[in-house]
């Protein structure tokens, strides 16, 4: 009996033991659901192939990206071994412990000069400059414009158009000629129109549109260092790319004021608009004859300068991280390193993700693979970020609801909706204690 | 002798056969529904009134902070707030009166002998039994500019309907009117069915007109039932989320359940969260109670 019983408890504890191994040997990455988690799914099958660990990406629509994540998160879940976060999640994710401190993974691997400086500004660190690491830059991002050639190449459109404004035809260098352009191709009654912007409220695409004119106009949101938003957010020159931005909203197709990544490519797709906004991540698509019709005729530049010349653009991407309340952290950390890997990298880049690590971005085989990669190793040098504190959600709520009714429906000045919304940050700061 | 078997068992048989004792009953089916409504009913709420008085963030790590009632006074002093309840006011107001005009209007006329008048009802009944995740979209299509049917059947060019924040909030009342009116029909012809024919007779004799009939005989008789479908249909349109959420997001249709969605899933203030969600459900219990109120003098008339 004895014999019996021992032989037993060796077998469940044996059982044990080769559970938690085979446990060990599989790694979940959260993402949302686009192109690039597809790209990602691809790359990681290579590392199962190559170390046996099985690695899944998970993904769920964009809408419900944040709002699971941080269920999760709040739960303390283990569902996740390392999520592909948004840049805006890195302060309220590191100061509530939800992601593992890979500072020191970091600096062993001297990621600082490896990585796309603005990655790791906006995708890593937090607080700013305080040289604290929580996520390892995955996937670069950063909005770009797409345009119709074919409209643009057009002798008598070009004719028409330098009789009207007095210069040639071409990809807009400025946003005052990206205006001009919009205006000209605005043409209702043959169901074409001028331009396609970001205008969704319900999370960032409007706000991600508007910082596009704001930094190009040589504007900021605040002043990141001290939380200073007082002349700053509400500063003339945000106030006339605003207004701007407001301008453009009249050249786009009726029934524009709730659209993001989606509705954007259709307006190339579809033969809507002359000119579209969306990150780079979805422009695989429009060069794409399956997905595209106009592929052949789809050309892109990046976000044109303002007054100033000053040229920035709104920040998308995202950067790795681990989960505090995994079970597989260490072989988490393995796939990190493995990630890393220069050779990884480049890979990452042929199958479509948008790699952040310098030495891929500045090869010419990388800005030659596609028509918009040289436009988005341009961008991706002159990029910037919302605010990354951990009370963002309310903040981009705040600023979604003060500048949606101006930009579209004119509702009182851009002025007046970029005062409310300094009064509205300072609340918050104030409530936070970070002011 | 069958009463001389049955006094002759003992009370466990007598009990088998009948099938179940009150016994059993009590202990298979009452008493776990009472601990399922305790631990996911009761227990939230309390525990959610609790988290309403402290400043806790469900996305931090830190421990809730007991704040008294600033949340409450901070909600009630906020404008944007009460914007959201002026804004879920009108939406209830439009919404609910429609589908009652709808509703009741669609029932007067089935209320008749019509033919195919079941296989009518049926039809009529459809909107109400599809997901309004469904709706939403399939409305979000429908009011398109570009391409939605509506502008082309009533020629109206490329107007706007969810882009303009003036006309959003009754694009999505319509829809709700449109999906819920078949449910106020169904109650109202339930009510129109049950009108003792007689009096129709007596008035008919009496020489009575038609308005003078449906005002002293027939609202006066379904007004109780028509009353039911107000109180369902106001409790819900408070509530209304989905359709709100999937049709637009214009500033002007962010009726108070968006608005406590965000707070609570996008900004992670759970405590004021639940402060809001203990207002608004105050407001419905008031509303509601109003409702019965009038009901109960409805129904002593």
């Amino acid at each position: 009996m004895r014999k019996t019983m021992t032989g037993l408890l060796a077998g469940v504890g044996l059982m044990l033991a080769c559970g938690t191994a085979a446990q060990a040997q599989e790694l979940t990455i959260f993402w949302a659901e686009w192109d690039p988690a597809n790209y990602l799914q691809e790359l990681v099958n290579e590392y199962e192939a190559e170390s046996g660990v099985k690695v899944t990406v998970e993904t769920t629509p964009w809408a419900d990206f944040q709002t699971k994540a941080f269920t999760e998160f709040n739960a303390k879940g283990s569902a996740y071994d390392m999520v592909v976060g948004d840049s805006q999640w890195i302060g309220a994710a590191s100061e509530a412990g939800h992601y593992v401190d890979l500072t020191d993974f970091f600096n062993k691997h001297k990621l600082n000069e490896v990585m796309a400086p603005a990655t790791v500004k906006y995708y890593a660190e937090y607080p700013a400059n305080s040289g604290k690491y929580w996520s390892i830059p995955a996937e670069g991002d950063a909005v770009g414009w797409a345009y119709r050639k074919d409209w643009f190449e057009d002798p008598k459109e070009m004719e028409a158009f330098k009789a009207k404004y007095g210069y040639d035809l071409a990809p807009p260098k400025t946003w005052a000629e990206m205006r001009d352009i919009a205006e000209f191709f605005h043409r209702p009654d043959e169901k074409r129109y001028g331009i396609a912007i970001y205008t969704d409220n319900s999370y960032d695409g409007l706000v991600m549109g508007v910082e596009n004119a704001i930094f190009s106009y040589g504007g900021e949101l605040g002043d990141y260092q001290n939380y200073k938003v007082d002349g700053i957010i509400n500063s003339e020159k945000n106030v006339k790319a605003l207004e701007m931005y407001r301008e453009l909203y009249g050249f786009t197709p009726p029934g524009w004021a709730k659209t993001f990544f989606v509705e954007n490519n259709q307006a190339i797709t579809e033969n809507l608009a002359a000119m579209s906004m969306n990150y780079f991540a979805f422009f695989p698509a429009l060069v794409n004859e399956a997905s595209n019709p106009n592929a052949k005729v789809t050309g892109f530049f990046a976000n044109p300068a303002g007054p100033g010349g000053d040229q920035f653009a709104a920040l998308g991407g995202q950067g790795i991280s681990i989960v505090s309340y995994s079970e597989n952290q260490e072989e988490a950390m393995k796939f990190l390193e493995w990630f890393i890997k220069d050779e990884t990298q480049k890979r990452w880049a042929e199958l479509g993700g948008y790699t952040a690590s310098a030495k891929v971005l500045e090869s010419p085989e990388f800005q030659n693979a596609t028509p918009y990669n040289k436009a988005f190793y341009e961008t991706m040098f002159k990029v910037k970020d919302f605010w990354a504190t951990p009370e963002y959600a309310e903040l981009l709520i705040q600023m979604n609801q003060r500048i949606y009714p101006f930009v579209t429906a004119g509702v009182g000045t851009a002025k007046e909706a970029l005062d409310a919304l300094a009064k509205d940050w300072n609340t918050t700061f104030k409530k936070y204690g970070r002011q | 002798m069958a009463t001389v078997v049955m006094t002759s068992l003992d009370a466990k048989s007598r009990a088998a056969s009948r099938g179940m004792s009150d016994i059993s009953i009590r202990n298979l089916f009452i008493i776990p529904t009472i601990l399922f409504l305790i631990v996911f009913n009761i227990f939230p709420l309390i525990y959610s009134l609790g988290y309403s008085f402290t400043d806790f963030r469900a996305s931090s790590n830190a421990p809730a902070k007991f704040v008294g009632l600033r949340n409450y006074r901070e909600l009630l002093n906020d404008i944007f707030i009460w914007s959201n309840f002026a804004i879920t006011a009108k939406y209830v107001i439009v919404s609910v009166t429609g589908q009652v005009i709808v509703g009741f209007g669609t029932a007067m006329l089935l209320n008749r002998d019509i033919p195919l008048k079941g296989l009518l009802t049926t039809l009529l009944l459809l909107p109400m039994m599809l997901s309004m995740a469904v709706v939403g979209l399939f409305w979000k299509l429908l009011y398109d500019p570009s391409f939605g049917i509506i502008n082309y059947t009533l020629g109206l060019g490329s107007f706007e309907w969810l882009s303009n924040p003036d006309m959003a909030l009754y694009a999505v009342a319509i829809t709700d009117i449109w999906m819920w009116s078949p449910f106020v029909m169904l109650l109202s012809l339930a009510g129109l069915s049950a009108v003792p024919k007689h009096l129709y007779e007596a008035a008919a004799i009496d020489r009575a007109g038609p308005f003078y009939t449906f005002f002293r005989i027939t609202l006066p008789l379904v007004a109780p039932i028509l009353m039911i479908a107000i109180i369902f249909r106001t409790m819900e349109a408070f509530k209304t989320f989905d359709l709100a959420y999937i049709l637009t997001s214009q500033p002007t249709t962010e009726v108070i359940s968006i608005r406590l969605y965000k707070m609570a899933f996008q900004e992670w203030q759970t405590g004021r969260s639940c402060a809001l969600a203990y207002i608004v459900l105050i407001m419905v219990l008031a509303i509601t109670n109003i409702y019965v109120k009038y009901l109960n003098k409805v129904k002593e008339r």
